[in-house]
């Protein structure tokens, strides 16, 4: 049965490794892709949008990019230590007989809940929105806030 | 719209140009709509932090260069604790096969999107001439 197709197949009879060859090539590939060796998105939640948070001693800010997406299109809420993000981007229709060349923007919509590292003011809770990238301001609550201590 | 779908995360796509850039920096390929109707073709494209006067378009014989910079928003003593993406420039370039107005190039840039209408030229429009008789 094996001679048989290997007679069968002219690329296998050429070259019997090239099969192989092929597995590897896709083993390698499955293991780039899953252990991602790029360790800047190794904590990616892989969820729309990516956001940065960054903090400083008095507030955590969260930085989200939102090209397209006006004010009242978001929904940014605040419960106990989370902060939820969601939303729709809508790309207006054009000329019906427009032709399109490219088309690589999307639309959709996104909801994304993150937690915080620590406690938060939800009363200090201050979001802006410009050139579309979306910041939220979120005050630290007076526990978590980092304290001075002098020595006597 | 109840029957619009979910957004999915996708990964900034980093370019490598050719000329090196004197500041280092990640360099980023900024998704665009691009579509022509019988007067003009329009770009839309994502540019999220870039403000109006860090962009600049360039039309040069056929050549369409886009180029964004963004100034850094952080504060000086802000400390990371989640990256997800990066943030650099935005660089683009297109090969235009229409002959375009260039007197007429309209760009407008709004909450991260620039939004980019290149009229056509006019063809000669027929004319038609009198012979003045003597």
């Amino acid at each position: 049965m094996l001679i048989r197709r290997f007679f069968e197949n002219p690329a296998a009879y050429r070259n019997p490794f090239a099969e192989l060859d092929r597995m590897r090539k896709e083993m390698d590939f499955l293991n780039s892709s899953l252990f991602n060796t790029d360790p800047r998105h190794a904590f990616s939640a892989g969820v729309f949008p990516a956001v940065n948070l960054t903090e400083d001693k008095d507030n955590f800010y969260i930085r989200a990019e939102l090209p397209g997406v006006k004010a009242d299109e978001l929904d940014i809420q605040t419960t106990g230590k989370s902060i939820t993000i969601s939303g729709e981007r809508k790309i207006s229709d054009e000329d019906a007989n427009a032709r399109y060349h490219r088309r690589e923007r999307e639309a959709g919509r996104f909801s994304r809940i993150l937690e915080l590292p620590g406690d938060i003011n939800t009363d200090k809770v201050e979001a802006g929105l410009a050139d579309g990238i979306l910041t939220i301001t979120v005050a630290k609550a007076e526990v978590a806030k980092p304290r001075q201590i002098t020595i006597k | 719209m109840a029957d619009s779908k979910e957004l999915k995360l996708k990964e900034k796509q980093e370019v490598s140009i050719p000329a090196e850039h004197t500041r280092p920096g990640p360099v980023f390929t900024p998704a665009v709509d691009i579509f022509e109707t019988d007067k003009e073709i329009t770009l839309l494209a994502d540019m999220p932090g870039v403000a109006g006067k860090n962009l600049n378009i360039d039309l040069r014989d056929d050549t369409l260069t886009l180029t964004g910079d963004i100034e850094p928003f952080e504060g000086p003593d802000e400390n990371d604790i989640l990256v997800e993406y990066e943030v650099g420039k935005y660089f683009r370039q297109f090969t235009l096969s229409e002959v375009i107005d260039q007197e007429k190039i309209e760009a407008d840039l709004k909450n991260g999107v620039l939004r980019l209408t290149l009229p056509k030229v006019e063809k000669a429009k027929p004319r038609k001439i009198t012979v003045n008789a003597a």
